[in-house]
Formats: structure tokens, sequence, C-alpha cells
């Protein structure tokens, strides 16, 4: 930052021999630009007018989807990842089936799984009626399959804490329980929060996946505005433009966030 | 409750043919020791010695494979036992610190207090500020550990346990993790602690502490105890040959 010119520079001469040209995030104009092109088309063009309108709607709902099924997938991460490390055997074994099998299994196929076998089968075993509406399982299938991976965050981020937190705090008497709560739990999701903020962003993404549970979001919407008009190339790239601005400006909050953290 | 063994009333702590394996490394060949109300014990001996082993079975951070630990009567490996209502009793100064990373040093000394001795928030920080100010650094209240010196910090763990009200205090190599400058600060701290009349189980290597504070030495090897006794003699006249080939070792550059 502290360049000073002896003689006469002009700033040009400086960015350049100070090589800033390199450090510029070009990439990130490469983005701008094509978001601004497709600004500009949907305004301009008809034809993309159209997708545009028909597509919108589906955004609150690919939102919302994201947004509970993280919450519930950090949840279930958080008992299946203590669970993968506990004393108790039961318990460990139950927690390593889940995840192993989530992970062996293809996340598009494990969502029509969750949707059509395993939320009925609870809902029989609770008595309760399954939910005629589409979204409920939607949200309940990505939250069983990233609740799997979150459970990985939490093991990996619990681990990262050195054991000598938790003798220091039951030395004092805290049961294992209120050390987890009070001691390590804060200290390990700090540590996780990079991991947990691309959790979020691919979370985002895959929420298009549900489309095949016919849930009226973003992709949704797209394939059957496509279908019925025959406008794929107007329609993909406006859905690819419109996930592309909600993962980088999610980008972009976390990478901010993550820089107030560490400069705390 | 009964116990099968013979306990004093002023003996608060047990230690009654202490085994630990860990794996098929046999770290205690049977140790026994008894410490009074009052005593100051400080536990010497090699690297590998066990020491530390029975210092930490003396809490339940780790469980005997055989033998007995009894505090103020109660035996510890008695599945009864509620071991989180011992620890309240026993305060712990490790080798690390220790400390919460992300709590300030006030909050270190305060969470316990609220959370196992159920005091009130005002009277949980009034007791931290006491004990503070006791290891001299009150003014680093607000402050996170890692801002602080090590001799800081480990101030801070033994303000820390003594919050809690204990009747006795572990010290687990306290200074062994310190720069030279700092030893002193933490030592001058433990050895008033001493003259104030804690009970303390010591282990370390600082002959000056030993010298200075103990009430009884105790020399380990081994996974034994070879010989403990009054510090001054047992300093100038060693009984065993182990002993003095120890004493040998750490002053030759002391």
């Amino acid at each position: 930052m502290a360049v000073r010119p002896e003689q006469e520079q002009s700033v040009m001469d400086i960015w350049i021999e100070g090589r800033q040209w390199e450090r510029f995030p070009w990439w990130f104009v490469g983005i701008l630009g094509a978001i601004l092109f497709m600004i500009f088309k949907i305004v301009s063009d008809p034809q993309y007018t159209r997708a545009y309108n028909a597509i919108l709607p589906g955004l609150r709902l690919t939102l919302y989807i994201t947004v509970v099924a993280f919450l519930a997938a950090v949840a279930i991460g958080l008992i299946a990842g203590l669970g993968r490390i506990s004393q108790n055997f039961v318990l460990r074994n139950l927690a390593t089936l889940y995840i192993e099998f989530v992970r062996g299994v293809p996340t598009l196929v494990l969502i029509s799984t969750v949707a059509f076998v395993i939320v009925p089968g609870v809902a029989n075993l609770l008595g309760i009626q399954t939910p005629r509406d589409q979204t409920p399982r939607a949200i309940a299938a990505l939250a069983v399959i990233y609740g799997a991976f979150l459970a990985e965050v939490f093991r990996a981020g619990i681990e990262s804490i050195p054991p000598g937190q938790m003798e220091a705090a039951r030395s004092l008497g805290m049961t294992h329980f209120q050390a987890m709560i009070y001691i390590i739990l804060p200290q390990a999701i700090r540590n996780m929060l990079p991991a947990l903020g691309n959790d979020l962003i691919a979370m985002l993404k895959d929420s298009s996946l549900v489309s095949v549970l016919a849930v009226r979001e973003i992709t949704q919407e797209a394939r059957l505005y496509s279908g019925s008009t025959f406008r794929f190339s107007e329609t993909y790239l406006i859905l690819t433009l419109l996930y592309l601005i909600m993962t980088i400006i999610l980008s972009l909050l976390l990478q901010w966030y993550q820089r107030r953290l560490r400069n705390e | 409750m009964s116990n099968p063994i013979e306990i004093a009333p002023d003996e608060i702590i047990v230690v009654d043919e202490l085994r630990k394996f860990f794996g098929a490394v046999e770290a205690v060949k049977g140790v026994n020791l008894r410490v009074k109300r009052g005593e100051v014990v400080v536990v010497i001996g090699p690297s590998g010695s066990g020491k530390s082993t029975v210092l930490r079975c003396i809490n339940h951070l780790e469980v005997p494979t055989s033998g007995a630990v009894y505090l103020d009567g109660i035996h510890l490996e008695d599945r009864r036992t509620n071991i989180n209502q011992v620890r309240t009793e026993v305060g712990m100064v490790f080798q690390q610190f220790n400390l919460f990373q992300h709590l300030t040093v006030l909050d270190n000394v305060i969470v316990a207090q609220r959370l196992v001795r159920k005091r009130s928030n005002e009277e949980a920080r009034r007791i931290a500020m006491e004990q503070l100010t006791r290891v001299g650094i009150p003014e680093k209240a607000n402050v996170l550990p890692r801002q602080l010196s090590g001799g800081q910090q480990q101030r801070v763990a033994i303000a820390r346990a003594l919050a809690m009200t204990p009747k006795v205090m572990l010290f687990d190599e306290p200074t062994s993790a310190l720069d030279p400058e700092m030893i002193k600060e933490v030592l001058d701290v433990m050895l008033e602690l001493a003259q104030d009349g804690m009970t303390m189980v010591v282990v370390t290597h600082e002959m000056g502490f030993a010298r200075a504070a103990a009430s009884r030495l105790v020399f380990m090897d081994q996974g034994r105890i070879v010989e403990s006794g009054d510090p001054e003699e047992m300093y100038h006249k060693p009984q065993h040959q182990r002993t003095r080939d120890f004493f040998n070792k750490i002053l030759t550059h002391g």
C-alpha cells in the first residue's frame, strides 16, 4: 500500500509495477458482467422477461426450503456428530450407520427415498397423516442428507478442541453435558464456521434437486416454463444466473463475517 | 458408608494400592499415599514415573485399574459416588493452564461457580475478583486468555480453581510449560496458598519450592513411591540410590 514514488510516476505505472493488477479479482468482474448482461436482457428482450417472470415466484420457496432445511440439518448434525464420538457404543453405531447410509446413496436418489419411503414410514409409525404437500418432504429429505454431512463437520469441530478444555471443565465439577454446551461447542462452532458456510451454499444449490418432487422452487418453475414454451436457452440462462447471484452474495457475506471474526 | 480401610478423620486424601494400566503398560504399580488436612505434599520423580497419573486419579480424571482413592472419606471408584460433586471440592491446575479460550479471564473464573456451585452472578463475580486479586491480576479481568503471558494464564487458572472454594488443590507440573522468568510469579502464589493452610498435592521439578513449602516430599520412580519424608532430610540424606541419582541429575545444572 505504502508505495511512495521517488520521482514523477503516474498512478498507472505504480499500479502495473506493483503488480496490483495481478491481485485484482478479475473473476468477479466477469461474473458481474454476466449478471449485468442478464439484467439488460430481462429488461430489453420480451422472451427473457417472460421467462424471468415465470421463474421468479419460485425464489421464495427456494430460500425458504434452504433456510429451514439447513437449520434442521444443523440440529440433526449436532446430535449425530455427538453420537459419533459418544462413549456409548449403541449411540456411536447408530450415528455411524446413519452417516454411512447417507454417504453411500446418490443425493438425487435419496431425496425420493426420504420423501416416498422414510417420511410416510415415520408418519405411519407416529400415527399421523403424511403431509400431502411435497414441501415438508423436500425439507425433510435435504435435512436428512445434509445432517449426515454436518455430523462430520461437528465431529471434526469438536475434535479440534484440545482435550485439556474438557478436562479443565470436568475438574471444576461440570458434567460432560455442561462442558459440551458451555465450553467445547462455543469454541468448536467458531472453528466450524467456514465449513458450515460452505455447506449452506451447497444446500442452496442442492435445493434444486427437490424439483424431482415437483416442489415449485425456481428449478421446477424453470422446467415447467421451458417445457411448455420450448424457450430452453433463455430459461436456463436466467436460472443459472439466479443461482450464481445467490451463491456469490452468500459467499461474500461469509467471507466478510469470517474476516470480522478473525479481527476480533 | 463403611470403608474397607481405616481412615483417620484428618486424612483428606487416601490413595490405597493404586494401580493403573495404559494398554499393556503399567504406569502406576501399587501406590499408597495419605494426606492430612493442611499438608503440602510435593511429588517429584523422573518423567514417566507415574506421578501425574496418581494426581489425575485423585480427582478421577483417570480411572484406576485397581485400588481405591478416598476423598474426605468418599470412595471415588464407588458407582454411587457423584463424581462431579467430589470434584467441586478438588481444584486442579494443569501444566498447559487449560483456560477456556472463548471466555474472558473473569468469565473463566465465574462459569463453574454459576453452573456447578449455583452461585448468583453477583456472588460469583465478587468471589472471582477476590481470587484474581489474590493471584495478583485483578486488572486483567476483562481480557481474553490468549492476551496474557504464560505466567499470568497459570495464575488465572489457580484463581479459577480457588473460586470453587475447594478443600484440596492439585497441581500437575504447574511451571513446566512456563518461560523461566515467569516461574517465580506462579510459585509465589502457590507458596502463599500453602502458608494459608491449603491442602496441596504438587507434582513438580521445582526443588526450591519443595524445600520452601512442602511438609512432605515424595519421590516416585517407575510407578512406585521409592521414599518419602521431610524435604530437608531427604534432600540432604536420600535413603535410596535412585533418589540420590535423581537429585544429582536435576541439581547439577541448578
